[in-house]
């Protein structure tokens, strides 16, 4: 355990150490808050709306959620891509593979690292509506279950694209591949509407429409399993694929 | 004299990738103490050998024991005892090589107390103070085998392996390194790869020559290096009947190479130059050459793999050019 966590603490220095996370988070925080003051813009603008919505935080929580969830399916294969496929290119993976530490180590390690930043750019995300608290009376479980399941979503994002990472060693085929695979299981939801089992099904599996019900503030465990499933799938998948790779 | 104990222990390990073996019925043995070089032409199988040794790459049949444990059956606890330096040093280039150091430690389980330890040890071992707080990617090539060095030693391994620690230095940074890996040799085994002989001679104890993924050759450089030669040539200004050299003691067979080179077959343990020196004197055949070919790795080397080994039955024969 102290080797997960030693592997995590050193990812985590690493990403930070980096321009690009920093730049990824100027960039979403720059657009998310473009989003947001438009969003309160048009709030302020339109009493219809005030009425329609059932507030403010359910109104604010909506669209800044929704466009970020957008912008972090774009943004996090291009963190992930470096976790296996880069370290595999530069050399660097073997002084883990070849070290004490178990696979399960090494993937735990590098996700919970990915995890650390995910926090980091949730919590800075988690400022804008929080902003409101200023002047004016928020829905504060509202908030923080959009933020729940957008942070669950997002280590979502992490645990496909450390898989993808695993397949390559070529970092922009990671990041390719990362996308084309989030994309897809964004796309089933588009499928799910389609009538019959097959729609139900697609539907189910779609990565966001857990979302919804956490975006309107309705916390239910089976969503909440579905990330958390899907991220330990990736993750498991990721020791496979390392270990397949030994022999 | 008694035998040191078996470090690592390879049988019959191979590898294959489809129908191509990348390596084959490999079988190696470190005692404690040894430097063994490994040594072959690019592509011989040299790397791959290493990975296995070193548990990146699992073999399709054979075994490897560190300190007798089995690296299939408990891959952690034999790790523990391995440092492993690939072809590329495993360096994280934004990373100061304190701070690199210091996470090699935690991997290996160096507890906190013994840590700033190791680090100053190995830092010491590989001279790296100088540059402690400096970012590995700003360092160069030297340096940066230097790091990769440090990290493989830092946990006080029993078996240290060496893929290439030369590559891409320059001859001072190589003497450097040669020196550090004879200073290793006292306290761990070594086991080092290369395509250059002088570097192998220079540091190994022994030496196993690998072509083609087997392993066709294997001696202890000692023997190697001590002068055993089979053939004299020699030159004369005047004319020397052949005939006349053959009954030298000790000269079993005389090649003609042209009117005045001659090559003499020598007798196992004879050393006839004395007498050929005394012949010549006597003929007034005017000797302007005379020396022993000998045998050497490099030869050795040649022989086994240049062309195709297999046609190449013996390396005692194949030196007879």
């Amino acid at each position: 355990m102290s080797v997960t966590l030693a592997i995590a603490r050193n990812e985590t220095r690493r990403i930070f150490a980096t321009p690009l996370a920093w730049t990824v988070l100027a960039i979403v925080q720059g657009i998310l808050g473009i989003v947001f003051l438009l969003l309160l813009l048009e709030y302020a603008q339109s009493p219809d709306r005030q009425e329609h919505y059932t507030g403010l935080a359910d109104y604010i929580g909506n669209g800044l959620y929704g466009f970020a969830t957008l912008l972090l399916l774009m943004v996090m294969p291009l963190l992930t891509m470096r976790v296996f496929a880069e370290e595999r290119r530069s050399g660097s993976l073997s002084l883990l593979l070849a070290s004490p530490a178990s696979l399960v180590d090494i993937v735990l390690g590098k996700f919970l690292g990915l995890a650390s930043f995910v926090l980091v750019t949730v919590a800075l995300i988690a400022a804008m509506p929080l902003m409101l608290l200023v002047g004016s009376d928020l829905d504060l479980g509202r908030i923080a279950a959009g933020l729940l399941g957008l942070l669950l979503l997002t280590l979502a994002f992490a645990a496909a694209g450390l898989f993808v990472s695993t397949l390559t060693r070529e970092p922009v085929l990671a990041a390719v591949g990362s996308f084309g695979l989030l994309l897809s299981f964004w796309l089933m939801q588009v499928l799910g509407t389609r009538p019959g089992i097959t729609g139900d099904v697609l539907g189910y599996l779609a990565l966001t429409s857990h979302f919804e019900n956490l975006r309107r503030g309705i916390f239910s465990s089976a969503d909440v399993a579905y990330y958390l499933l899907f991220t330990t799938l990736f993750l498991w998948l990721a020791v496979l694929r390392l270990d397949s790779e030994r022999g | 004299m008694t035998d040191p104990v078996v470090l690592l222990e390879a049988q019959g390990l191979s590898l294959q990738y489809g129908a191509r073996h990348a390596a084959h019925d490999v079988n190696l043995q470190l005692r404690q103490g040894e430097v063994l070089g490994l040594l072959g032409p690019n592509g011989a199988g040299k790397s791959t050998t290493l990975k296995m040794l070193a548990g990146l790459l699992a073999p399709t049949t054979g075994s490897v024991m560190i300190k007798g444990i089995g690296l299939a059956d408990a891959p952690t606890t034999a790790k523990r005892h391995l440092g492993y330096l690939p072809e590329l040093p495993p360096i994280y280039p934004e990373l100061t090589i304190i701070e690199y150091l210091q996470f090699c430690a935690q991997l290996h389980g160096i507890p906190g107390a013994a840590r700033k330890r190791a680090i100053d040890d190995a830092m010491t071992a590989c001279e790296l103070h100088d540059c402690a707080t400096r970012l590995i990617g700003n360092l160069s090539k030297g340096f940066q085998q230097r790091c990769g060095i440090a990290q493989a030693i830092i946990h006080r391994p029993a078996v240290v392996i060496l893929d290439e620690p030369t590559v891409g230095l320059d001859p001072i940074q190589i003497m450097a390194i040669r020196k550090l890996i004879r200073s290793l040799a006292s306290q761990h085994s070594v086991i080092l790869s290369s395509h250059i002989l002088p570097e192998i001679q220079a540091v190994c104890n022994r030496v196993v020559i690998m072509h083609r993924g087997r392993i066709v050759h294997s001696e202890h450089l000692d023997t190697a290096s001590r002068p055993a030669f089979a053939t004299l040539r020699v030159g004369f200004t005047g004319h020397a009947p052949p005939e006349k050299l053959a009954v030298i003691d000790g000269v079993t067979e005389v090649d003609v190479l042209d009117t005045h080179q001659f090559r003499l077959h020598i007798a196992a343990g004879q050393d006839p130059r004395p007498a050929v020196v005394h012949a010549a004197v006597l003929g007034g055949w005017g000797l302007i050459e005379l020396h022993a070919e000998l045998r050497t790795l490099e030869d050795t080397f040649v022989a086994l793999t240049a062309g195709d080994s297999t046609a190449l039955p013996t390396s005692a024969e194949s030196t007879r050019h």
